[in-house]
């Protein structure tokens, strides 16, 4: 790990001041993937904000009958809130299916949201990777790419986003809460919080790192709340296509993990009829490579299952 | 880190600006926050299996290598270091962390609790009982990591916590499948998983009685 300042801040005004105003700080968290990233050299940060004690761990009601999550609430603290396996069940469903018991006691709210992708070459230094080192390649393309994009990729990058609970919170239109050093409070919904790869992959987000101080959720949706998850093991293990889904009495909403580099959702396609004909809409933009082609056939197989519960 | 990187550190140490980033208001210049950026040790204290230490060290050590290269308790192993074995598992103000995915500077005050401050020879932790009469292990390096894995679940169980394999969100069961699911994150390369499960399911019943 290459050397690093750290410094324990005790405010979020203190910590958004340093991570806008310093160059080379980065935030740290649970650190359950900064560190992973930092051991092998993608991530060299020269000052890390230890973020821990600053408050912003609460989950209160809003005024609006919805849900504010602060960025520092665990993920297993979130995937256990009565309120949130209560009414917000897709959320929890979707936490509990990512990592494990250990790992989400450590992850973070934001922390989760900003975790980077799982593409192998972008772990291996020794391969190009537009978005480890801008401008030299992306491996993927023509390599090893059965876990990434069928969708919203570029030729610049087809990294997926690995989160599971970023799916379930952008199928409940969840706003990403951040603060910047003069104190300017903006709130994002994810599809504006994320970018697309475009021809900048090394850009993930709009919000120019600043300080995520808190996720709010609108009030609950009413219906079925399902997060099904498909991997290459039972457990432990990354997607390699999720759905998260509400079937409730106002509709129907779907948003999918492990198929593009946000989680992705396409209201347009969840007004038809059956498992087939949505995904068929949902991903008609769909370019998979050969290696790839599985996961649309498994996104069917995996919605029937669920629509036919 | 290795004994080397530790003894470089040290003397650096020695060189950087007194004070440091530490006791640094939000006016301090830029240049003088890069100057005491690379080479700064933090002070951290934490009590380890109840016992309180204090230590001035290099901010990259993880929890892992603070317990069993500064403290010399090597009961917690290194599998991995990449949060992918729970080899290094260890209880932090009561909860089932990997110690390797954390620094030990992000803990100042914490209580960590690792395999040897479970029980003594004489009185063992009903854990440590049942992974012995079951056979709950082969070569037994992930053992401590099991076993403070599954003493932080039970306890996430008897918070009404959920797993993947609940059915119920709100109401969940210990099963055979929910231990299964909640001890994923250990690995064993000897694959003594079925002793495992059988020697947590009867410590649950024990803890419980
Ligand atoms: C073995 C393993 C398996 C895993 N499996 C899964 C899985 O199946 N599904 C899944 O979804 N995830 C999985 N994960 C990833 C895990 O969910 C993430 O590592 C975790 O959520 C990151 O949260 P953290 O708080 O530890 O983030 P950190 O590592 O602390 O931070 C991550 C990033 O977010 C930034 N950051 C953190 N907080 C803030 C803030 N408030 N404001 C601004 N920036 C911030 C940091 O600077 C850093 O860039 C796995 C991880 C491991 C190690
Ligand atoms: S897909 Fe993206 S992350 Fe993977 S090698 Fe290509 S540029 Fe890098
Ligand atoms: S050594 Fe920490 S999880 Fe493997
Ligand atoms: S007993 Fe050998 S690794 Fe588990």
């Amino acid at each position: 790990m290459k050397p690093f300042a750290l410094h324990r801040a005790s405010s979020p005004r203190e910590a958004a001041t340093l991570l806008t105003r310093e160059t080379g700080a980065r935030a740290i968290a649970g650190g359950t993937n900064l560190l992973d990233l930092m051991k092998l050299q993608i991530e060299t940060p020269s000052l890390l904000i230890d973020i821990n004690r600053i408050g912003l761990n609460a989950i209160e009601p809003t005024a609006s009958g919805g849900l504010r999550i602060g960025a520092l609430v665990r993920n297993a603290d979130l995937a256990a809130h009565v309120t949130v396996r209560r009414d917000y069940a897709v959320l929890s469903r979707a936490i509990v299916a990512g990592a494990s018991g250990q790992i989400r006691n450590k992850a973070t709210t934001a922390g989760n949201l900003l975790q980077r992708t799982r593409c192998p070459y972008f772990y291996d230094r020794s391969t190009p990777c537009n978005k480890r080192s801008p401008g030299t390649g992306c491996s993927a393309i023509d390599g090893y790419s059965r876990h990434l994009a069928v969708i919203g990729g570029s030729e610049a990058c087809i990294a997926t986003h690995p989160s599971d609970m970023a799916v379930a919170l952008r199928v409940l239109d969840a706003q990403v809460e951040t603060v910047d050093a003069a104190g300017g409070v903006r709130t994002r919904a994810l599809p504006d919080f994320y970018r697309l790869p475009g021809q900048d992959p090394q850009l993930e987000t709009n919000h120019g790192g600043e300080l995520v101080t808190a996720v709010n959720l609108p009030p609950p949706r009413r219906g079925r709340h399902f997060y099904r998850k498909v991997r290459d093991r039972a457990s432990y293990a990354f997607a390699t296509v999720s759905i998260a889904g509400i079937a409730g009495p106002d509709g129907r909403r779907l948003a999918y993990g492990g198929v593009a580099p946000m989680p992705w959702r396409d209201a347009s396609g969840e007004g038809e009829r059956t498992a087939d004909r949505i995904i068929e809409a949902t991903f008609a933009e769909a370019r998979p490579t050969a290696q790839k082609a599985y996961k649309l056939p498994l996104l069917r197989g995996a919605l029937r299952g669920e629509l036919d519960a | 880190m290795t004994i080397a990187e530790n003894d470089w550190s040290r003397r650096e140490v020695l060189t950087s600006t007194a004070g440091g980033l530490a006791g640094a208001s939000l006016a301090l210049p830029g240049s003088a926050l890069a100057e005491t950026r690379q080479y700064e040790a933090l002070d951290v204290r934490l009590v380890v299996n109840g016992t309180a230490q204090a230590m001035r060290i290099d901010p990259r050590v993880s929890l892992l290598d603070l317990l069993r290269e500064r403290l010399g308790l090597i009961g917690t192993k290194k599998g991995c270091d990449h949060g992918q074995c729970g080899a290094c598992t260890v209880l932090v103000n009561g909860r089932r962390i990997c110690s390797c995915l954390t620094l030990a500077v992000l803990h100042e005050g914490d209580e960590v609790t690792t395999v040897e401050g479970l029980g003594s020879r004489g009185a063992l932790h009903p854990l440590q009982s049942a992974f012995i009469a079951n056979d709950g292990f082969q070569c037994g390096f992930c053992t401590p990591g099991q076993i403070c894995s599954a003493i932080g679940m039970l306890d996430e169980v008897a918070r009404g916590e959920p797993s993947h394999v609940s059915d119920d969100l709100l109401a969940p069961v210990l099963s055979d499948p929910e231990i299964r699911e909640r001890m994923s994150g250990n690995l064993c390369r000897c694959g003594a998983y079925p002793n495992i499960v059988a020697a947590i399911r009867e410590a649950a019943g024990e803890m419980n009685a």
